[in-house]
């Protein structure tokens, strides 16, 4: 059994950053790399996108990009790669990552596609209720269009145990991707809660990336790191009792310190004591981090309570559209210009019988970002942006707001500052509810492939 | 001495649902009593009036210096349904930095950005 397994991240969500993944599998000296490619929506979407066309592979769809950055290293260092690039199609991506060895001439790779977190077919018999609003989910039955349960580690150790080098799943839970490696190398048992605890802490220090490492930090001549723009993502180095080191490769910009490591380890956490997993209950109260030398930080004493029964579900449902625009004023009176542009755009809205559940019109510059929470005297801008949304039950109404923001040129007022629009300004809005399953439900499977 | 928030702690916001959860942590653990003594959850709901809509929850982790403010009925509805250009909340957690604080003029050279 290894002493120390080396486990290094590879992308935190759907839109990261490609490069520090390749510099972590050519430079990382890995035993593992993960890869954290979704976003809350992303089954939900994939699944819309898939039923309008049918071309849609239904795997990242940067996949392509990734492997071809890491594979060379990972192959040439023997680092196992845990992805959740899978989405909707793990076995389509599973046999696409196949493509990309075969053409790397590699030989003996075995790649495994974890499948059985989609439920969309189950789910509202599954499931009980709402969490957010203690409704039935029942009552989401005419717009449900995607549901899937939250897996854990466990099927990706099976698929280890089962000899995969690649173990491609769809949504699993963020931290259980990090943790895999962990449980496998060192034969933690699922009930384990105390090893789990410590691990799926440190899986959830791992899965948003460069969070942990200078991004999503930095505030010049508060807290700075150095060359910002050259962050690479974490390292973790991890003991069988569930104690690390939190690092990253030399020669990049960014920092791992007591700071960053706090804010990741709090972030999208409620209660400290009982952070949720499919895999265990983890308790971040009894944290110790030291800063051993520069950019490693030891964390030890993250512990765990018993897993829950139930797995969470995510349930994408199809909730109307988003109409949004915006355009601009400058120069002495901007903002007197905004408010009497502001004023024309609502009695238009009314003219053509706009039907919104709500809309915005925020001041960008001034109050768009913190809306009614922006001090009574923050200085007037030099420039602000006119910004509108809705929220509408239909595209054709959604569309009125792009409409109506092409009316403030040619028929609005002075100096008006517009563009002409190049992306689509409507969308359709797909809203995620959450629900509970019982464990039980879910039985995951793996299918192999090879080169 | 009167001091704003942002010399003493940093902060980070994350989201889940309708519900933004903001990290304040002490850049020194001289100044975590002041920050736990002076930044309740009520005090933190009022500075966040007009965005943050329900109730708001204080945990402590003592062994960081760090408080976990829980705010429910922050984020328009949800990510996928806001209408807010922040619909993550990313930059809610800047809010807080202009948080006044009373502390001692004893503990100026721990402030951060300070003078």
């Amino acid at each position: 059994m290894k002493s120390v397994v080396r486990i290094g991240a590879a992308s935190a969500w759907w839109g990261d950053r490609i490069e520090p993944a390749r510099w972590n599998a050519e430079r990382g000296d890995l035993d593992y790399l993960c890869f954290e490619t979704m976003a809350e929506a992303t089954i939900s979407a994939a699944q819309v996108r898939k039923r309008r066309d049918p071309s849609f592979p239904g795997y990242d769809t940067y996949l392509d990009d990734r492997m071809q950055a890491v594979l060379p290293g990972c192959l040439k260092r023997g680092t196992k790669i845990i992805t959740n690039q899978g989405w909707i199609n793990p076995d389509g991506a599973a046999e696409r990552i196949v493509y990309w060895l075969n053409k790397l001439g590699a030989k003996g790779i075995r790649v495994a596609a974890v499948n059985g977190s989609l439920i969309t077919d189950r789910v509202l018999q599954l499931t009980d209720h709402i969490m957010e609003n203690g409704k039935p989910t029942a009552t989401l039955a005419d717009t449900l269009v995607s549901a899937e349960a939250y897996l854990g580690a466990e099927p990706l150790v099976e698929a280890l145990k089962q000899g995969a080098h690649i173990v491609v799943s769809g949504r699993v839970a963020d931290p259980s991707l990090f943790m895999a490696p962990m449980m496998y190398e060192f034969g933690w048992n699922a009930l384990d809660h105390e090893r789990l605890g410590a691990g799926n802490g440190l899986g959830h220090l791992m899965e948003c990336g460069a969070q942990v490492t200078g991004g999503y930090f930095s505030d010049p001549g508060f807290k700075d790191v150095p060359e910002p723009w050259n962050l690479a993502f974490p390292i973790v180095e991890a003991q069988a009792d569930g104690s690390a080191v939190l690092t990253k490769i030399s020669g990049t910009g960014g920092a791992v310190n007591l700071m960053t490591v706090k804010e990741q380890m709090l972030y999208e956490v409620h209660d400290p004591a009982h952070y949720i997993t499919p895999d265990v209950v983890v308790d971040f109260t009894s944290a110790r981090l030291e800063q051993t030398s520069a950019d490693r930080v030891r964390v030890t004493h993250i512990s765990g309570k018993p897993r829950t029964p139930t797995l969470k579900v995510s349930i994408g449902c199809t909730e109307g559209y988003i109409g949004e625009d915006m355009f601009f004023y400058a120069g002495p009176g901007a903002l007197r210009r905004a408010q009497l542009a502001r004023r024309i755009l609502e009695e238009r809205f009314k003219i053509v019988k706009l039907d919104a559940e709500e809309v915005r019109i925020d001041f960008l510059g001034l109050n768009a970002i913190h809306g009614a929470m922006t001090p009574s005297n923050a200085p007037e801008p030099y420039e602000i942006a006119v910004r509108v949304a809705a929220r509408t039950r239909t595209r054709e109404e959604a569309i009125k707001v792009g409409r109506e923001v092409d009316g403030m040129a040619v028929s609005g007022i002075g100096m008006t500052g517009k563009r002409v629009p190049h992306q689509d300004r409507t969308r359709e809005i797909i809203g995620v509810w959450s629900s509970l399953v019982p464990r039980e439900k879910i039985v995951p499977s793996i299918n192999f492939f090879e080169t | 001495m009167k001091v704003l928030l942002q010399h003493l702690a940093h902060t980070r916001s994350g989201d889940k649902g309708n519900t933004s959860n903001i990290a304040v942590i002490a850049y020194a653990a001289e100044l975590y009593p002041y920050l736990r003594e002076q930044l309740t959850a009520d005090k933190f709901k009022a500075h966040y009036a007009g965005v943050v809509t329900g109730k708001v929850t204080r945990y402590e982790i003592d062994g960081l210096q760090a408080l976990n403010f829980v705010a429910e009925g922050a984020l328009g509805g949800g990510v996928s349904r806001s209408l807010c250009l922040d619909n993550y909340g990313k930059a809610l957690s800047a809010r807080v930095l202009s948080f006044e604080l009373d502390v001692p003029e004893a503990l100026r050279p721990k402030l951060r950005g300070f003078g």
